[in-house]
C-alpha cells in the first residue's frame, strides 16, 4: 500500500489543508454547540483537540463523519466541498474513525473486521468471498500496524490495545488519507499507548492527516504538532503545540464564562448542626460508605449534609452517572451501604422514592420525561400513587389537577404551554422544568441531579439553580453531577472529584479553584 | 382534512360513511333483525379489541386471546357440561363454570406477562407461542376427557347469555365500561400508559413497570376468558374452536380505532369505534354476497392501511 499522497490531489500548490472546517455553526433543540468554529488539518500533521465536555468535540467529529450536518459554513475535504450525508460518503471522502469504544465485531476474525465492508471477490460473477486474497491483503495490513497474529484470529481474542491497532489497520484498508482518532488511549495500558503513538507517528511521516482527541493533556502535547482548543463551542486558542503548555492549555479549556450567572448562594446550614431536619447523623441525609461495585467505583464514602448542594465534578466515565444510578437502585453495587437518613435505603427505586429519594437523570428524554404525552401527566406521575384512594385506587383529578398548577408555577414553567401540551414540543429548559416539577411535587428529602442543566439556555439555567438552592434551603439534601466546573463552582457548597471510580478531590466553597479541580478531574501526569 | 382525521371522532364519521354506502344498495342492511344481528356479532370482538386495547397501551401485544377463549370454553364446558361434565345438573354449575373461565383467562394472562415482563421475553413471540401450547392443550383436555372437541349440554341458565341478546350485551357493555373506568379514572391505568410512553422513564419515576406489564396481560386474560363466555353460550357448545378466526380482527379493531402499536396511546372508546367500523364493513360485505375471501381481502386492506396511518402519525409526531 502507498501513502504518499498522489500529486494531483495533494493540495500542496494552494497550502490547503486536506480537512478544513470553516465557521461552523450547530444548534441543538435552540441551543448552539458549535459557533463558527475554523480549522484546519494539514497533511503529515497529528492535530490535537482539546476542550471539556461539551466544548463541542463529539459534535464536530459527528459532522465529518456525516452523522450530522452543520447549520451553517462548510467542510471541505482536499479543497472540494464536503458534504456527507452518512457515514458512507466519509469513507468515500478517504476519511477514517478509531473511537473510543471500539467498533469491531468480536465474534469475528481479524480479516472479516478488516474487510467487512468490501471483501475481495472471486471475479467470477457471483459475490463469492475470495478467502486467500482477503487474508494475504489482510497480512499486509497487520505488517503495517506491527500486528504478529493470523488473520483468522477472532477479535475476541485480542487485548483492548491490539484492537484499537486493528482498528487503525482497518482505516488504512479503507484507504484513509485522514484518520480521527477519538478518545483512543482511555482503555490502554501505557505500554499499549507507546505503541500507538508510534503507530500514529509513524502514519503522519507517510503523509497521513490526523485528528486526534484526548482528555489525556500531557499525552496531546507530546503527540500532536497543532493543538485547537474549544470551549463552549468556540475555538479559543490554536496553533504549534510548542507554543502551548500543560497549565496553559487548562486554563484555555476551562475559560471564564462571563455570560453565566449563578444567584447568590446563602449560606448552607451547617452539617452536623442541622435542626431543620433531625437525624441521627448530625445532619447527614445521605450517608455512602464504603460503595464499591468492579470497574464502575471503588470504595466511595460521602456524607451529603441536611441543606447541602454538593456538587460531583470529573470526566465522562469517571463513574459520576454510575454512581447517582447505583444510589437510586437502578444499578448494583457489590460491597457497601448507603443510608438516608440514618437508615439503610435497599429496593427498586419505587421504594427509594416512597423514602424520600429523587433522580433528575442525564437523559432526559431517554429516561425523564414521557415525551408523547402531555405536560400535565408528566408533572403528576411521580405523586400519583398520592393522589389515589384505595381501593381501587381511584385517581383525585382535583388534588393531581392543583398539584399540577402549583408545581407549574414553583419551576416557572412557560406560560403559553398548555397543560395537555405534549412535552415534546417544549424547549430544552421547559422540558428539565417539567422533570424537575414532578420530583419537588414529592418535596424529596434527596434530589440526585445528573446533568441538570445540559443542552439549556442560559435563563432556564438560572432558574433551575434558583430551584436547587430552595430545596435545599427547605432541608432537603441536593447532589449535583456536571461536566462544568463553573457550573458546580456557582451554584455548590462543597464540590468533590471523581476519577476512575474514586474520589480524587474534595473542595469547600471557599477554596473552590477551577484548576486544580479539573487537574483532579484528568487523567495526566500533573494531576 | 388533517383536522378531520386527527379528531377523536374519525373513526366514528367512518363508520357514518360506510352505513351510507351500505344502505341504498344492500338489501336487508337497515333492518332491525340485522342490526340485532350485528350487535350480538359483534361483542365478542367488542369485550376482546377492548382487552387488548389495555396491552397495546403498554407497548405490548396480546397474541394468545384466541387460545385463552378455547381453553376457556374447554374448561368452562367441563365443569358445567350436562352429561360428563364435573357439576352437571348441579345448581352451582353454572357459577363454578363462569369462575373457573376467568380464572384460566387470568392465569394465561399471567403466565404471558411472567414472560415478558420477569424474563424480558418479546411480548410477541411470548404470545405467540402460548397460543400453540394453550390451543393444543384445550383440543387435548376436551378429547381426553369427553373424547371429542365440541361439549354440548351446557345448563340453560348459561345458554341465556347466548339467546337472551340483552344479556350479552349488557355484560359486554359492563367489561367494556370496566375498562374505561380502569384506564381514564386509576392509577393503574395512568400506569399503563406510561409504561407504554417509556419504560425507563416510568420504573425512574416509581412505577412498578413489571407488575403494571403482567396486570395488562392478566386483564386481557380475563376479558378474552369474558369473550370466551359470549361465544361458548352464543354457539351453545364448548369448544377449543371458537373465535379462531378473530385475533386479526381484534388487532385490526383497535388500530383502526387509533390505539397505537407503538405503545402510550389507545382509548376504549376509540376502540367501540373501531370494532363498530369493521362489523359494519363485514355484515355489508357480507349482505352483498361477496365471498368470504374478498370479505377477508378487503378487511386486511382496511387494518393494513389503519396500521400505516398509526406509524404516519407516530413518524410525524416524533420525527419532527
Amino acid at each position: 500500500m502507498d501513502f504518499t499522497p498522489n500529486n494531483a490531489e495533494r493540495p500542496k500548490t494552494n497550502q490547503e489543508p486536506v480537512v478544513v472546517f470553516e465557521r461552523i455553526e450547530k444548534s441543538f433543540f435552540g441551543v448552539k454547540v458549535l459557533q463558527g468554529v475554523s480549522f484546519g488539518v494539514g497533511v503529515g500533521r497529528i492535530v490535537g483537540l482539546v476542550g471539556e465536555n461539551g466544548a463541542g468535540k463529539s459534535t464536530l467529529m459527528n459532522l465529518l463523519g456525516g452523522n450530522l450536518q452543520p447549520d451553517a459554513g462548510e467542510l471541505r475535504v482536499n479543497g472540494h466541498r464536503y458534504t456527507p450525508r452518512n457515514p458512507k460518503d466519509a469513507r468515500a471522502a478517504g476519511i477514517a474513525f478509531v473511537h473510543q469504544e471500539l467498533n469491531l465485531f468480536s465474534n469475528l476474525s481479524i480479516a472479516e473486521n478488516l474487510f467487512l465492508t468490501d471483501f475481495p471477490l472471486l471475479g467470477i460473477g457471483v459475490p463469492w468471498i475470495d478467502r486467500r486474497a482477503l487474508r494475504s491483503r489482510a497480512a499486509e495490513l497487520l505488517r503495517q500496524v506491527g500486528l504478529d497474529h493470523s488473520p483468522d484470529t477472532l477479535v475476541e481474542r485480542l487485548p483492548a490495545g491490539e484492537r484499537q491497532l486493528v482498528e487503525i489497520a482497518k482505516a488504512l484498508g479503507a484507504e484513509a488519507r485522514v484518520i480521527l482518532l477519538d478518545e483512543p488511549t482511555t482503555s490502554l495500558s501505557s505500554r499499549e499507548c507507546e505503541r500507538l503513538f508510534a503507530l500514529v507517528t509513524q502514519l503522519r511521516d507517510r503523509g497521513m492527516a490526523l485528528l486526534y482527541i484526548s482528555h489525556a493533556l500531557g499525552d496531546v502535547l507530546r503527540l500532536c504538532d497543532d493543538l485547537v482548543v474549544l470551549r463552549d463551542g468556540e475555538r479559543v486558542g490554536s496553533g504549534a503545540t510548542k507554543d502551548f503548555t500543560h497549565d496553559r492549555l487548562v486554563s484555555m479549556m476551562v475559560g471564564r464564562q462571563l455570560n453565566q450567572i449563578y444567584p447568590e448562594r446563602r449560606a448552607p446550614i451547617q452539617t452536623g448542626s442541622s435542626e431543620s431536619m433531625a437525624s441521627p447523623d448530625g445532619g447527614a441525609v445521605l450517608q455512602v460508605d464504603r460503595i464499591s461495585q468492579p470497574g464502575i467505583v471503588r470504595d466511595l464514602s460521602f456524607k451529603l449534609g441536611a441543606g447541602e448542594v454538593l456538587g460531583i465534578s470529573g470526566l465522562m466515565g469517571a463513574g459520576r452517572s454510575e454512581l447517582a444510578r447505583i444510589l437510586f437502585g437502578l444499578d448494583p453495587f457489590a460491597s457497601g451501604e448507603v443510608r438516608l437518613s440514618g437508615e439503610l435505603l435497599t429496593g427498586s427505586p419505587r421504594e427509594r422514592i416512597r423514602r424520600g429519594l429523587a433522580f433528575l437523570t442525564e437523559d432526559r428524554r431517554q429516561e425523564g420525561l414521557c415525551m408523547e404525552a402531555s405536560i400535565a401527566d408528566n408533572l403528576a406521575l411521580v405523586g400519583l400513587p398520592a393522589n389515589s384512594r384505595t381501593p381501587a385506587r381511584f385517581l383525585d383529578f382535583t388534588g393531581i389537577q392543583s398539584a399540577v398548577t402549583r408545581m407549574r408555577e414553583a419551576v416557572k414553567l412557560s406560560a403559553k404551554a398548555t397543560d395537555g401540551q405534549a412535552v415534546r414540543t417544549l424547549s430544552g429548559g421547559n422540558q428539565q422544568k417539567v422533570v424537575l416539577g414532578k420530583w419537588l411535587l414529592m418535596e424529596p428529602k434527596v434530589l440526585l441531579l445528573d446533568e441538570p442543566t445540559r443542552g439549556i439556555d442560559v435563563g432556564a439555567k438560572f432558574e433551575i439553580y434558583q430551584l436547587i438552592h430552595q430545596l435545599a434551603d427547605r432541608g432537603a439534601g441536593v447532589l449535583v453531577i456536571s461536566s462544568e466546573i463553573e457550573e458546580l463552582m456557582g451554584i455548590c457548597d462543597r464540590i468533590l472529584v471523581m476519577r476512575g471510580g474514586e474520589i480524587t478531590g474534595e473542595f469547600r466553597r471557599d477554596d473552590f479553584d477551577r484548576e486544580r479541580i479539573l487537574a483532579a478531574a484528568l487523567h495526566s501526569s500533573k494531576a | 382534512m388533517s383536522r378531520i382525521i386527527g379528531s377523536e371522532f374519525f373513526v366514528l364519521f367512518l363508520c357514518l360513511i360506510a352505513f351510507a354506502a351500505f344502505a341504498p344498495f344492500t338489501p336487508g342492511f337497515v333492518s332491525t333483525g340485522n342490526f340485532e344481528n350485528l350487535l350480538t356479532a359483534c361483542l365478542p370482538l367488542l369485550v376482546l379489541a377492548t382487552g387488548q386495547t389495555m396491552v397495546l397501551i403498554t407497548g405490548g401485544i396480546d397474541l394468545s386471546v384466541t387460545a385463552i377463549i378455547g381453553l376457556s370454553s374447554v374448561v368452562g364446558a367441563l365443569v358445567m357440561g350436562g352429561e360428563q361434565g364435573w357439576l352437571g345438573g348441579s345448581p352451582m354449575a353454572m357459577p363454578v363454570a363462569v369462575a373457573g373461565m376467568l380464572a384460566t383467562g387470568a392465569l394465561v394472562g399471567l403466565f404471558n406477562g411472567a414472560c415478558i415482563a420477569w424474563l424480558r421475553m418479546p411480548a410477541f413471540m411470548v404470545t405467540l407461542t402460548t397460543t400453540m401450547f394453550f390451543s393444543g392443550l384445550a383440543v387435548w383436555l376436551a378429547k381426553k376427557v369427553v373424547n371429542a372437541e365440541s361439549i354440548y349440554h351446557l345448563p340453560p341458565a348459561f345458554l341465556a347469555l347466548g339467546a337472551q341478546a340483552w344479556m350479552a350485551l349488557a355484560l359486554a357493555v359492563f367489561a367494556t365500561f370496566v375498562a374505561h373506568v380502569l384506564l381514564a379514572r386509576t392509577l393503574l391505568g395512568r400506569w399503563l400508559y406510561a409504561v407504554g410512553h417509556n419504560p425507563r422513564a416510568s420504573l425512574i419515576s416509581g412505577v412498578p413497570v413489571a407488575g403494571v406489564t403482567v396486570g395488562a396481560y392478566v386483564l386481557s386474560g380475563i376479558f378474552a376468558a369474558m369473550a370466551a363466555i359470549l361465544l361458548t353460550a352464543r354457539l351453545e357448545t364448548g369448544s377449543p374452536n371458537h373465535g379462531k378466526a378473530l385475533l386479526l380482527d381484534v388487532i385490526g379493531a383497535a388500530v383502526i380505532g387509533g390505539t397505537s402499536l407503538f405503545g402510550g396511546k389507545g382509548k376504549v372508546l376509540w376502540t367501540v369505534y373501531g370494532v363498530l367500523f369493521l362489523s359494519l364493513i363485514s355484515n355489508g360485505l357480507n349482505l352483498l354476497n361477496l365471498s368470504d375471501f374478498l370479505i377477508t381481502i378487503i378487511k386486511g386492506v382496511v387494518i393494513l392501511v389503519a396500521a400505516l396511518l398509526d406509524v404516519w402519525r407516530t413518524r410525524f409526531v416524533r420525527g419532527s
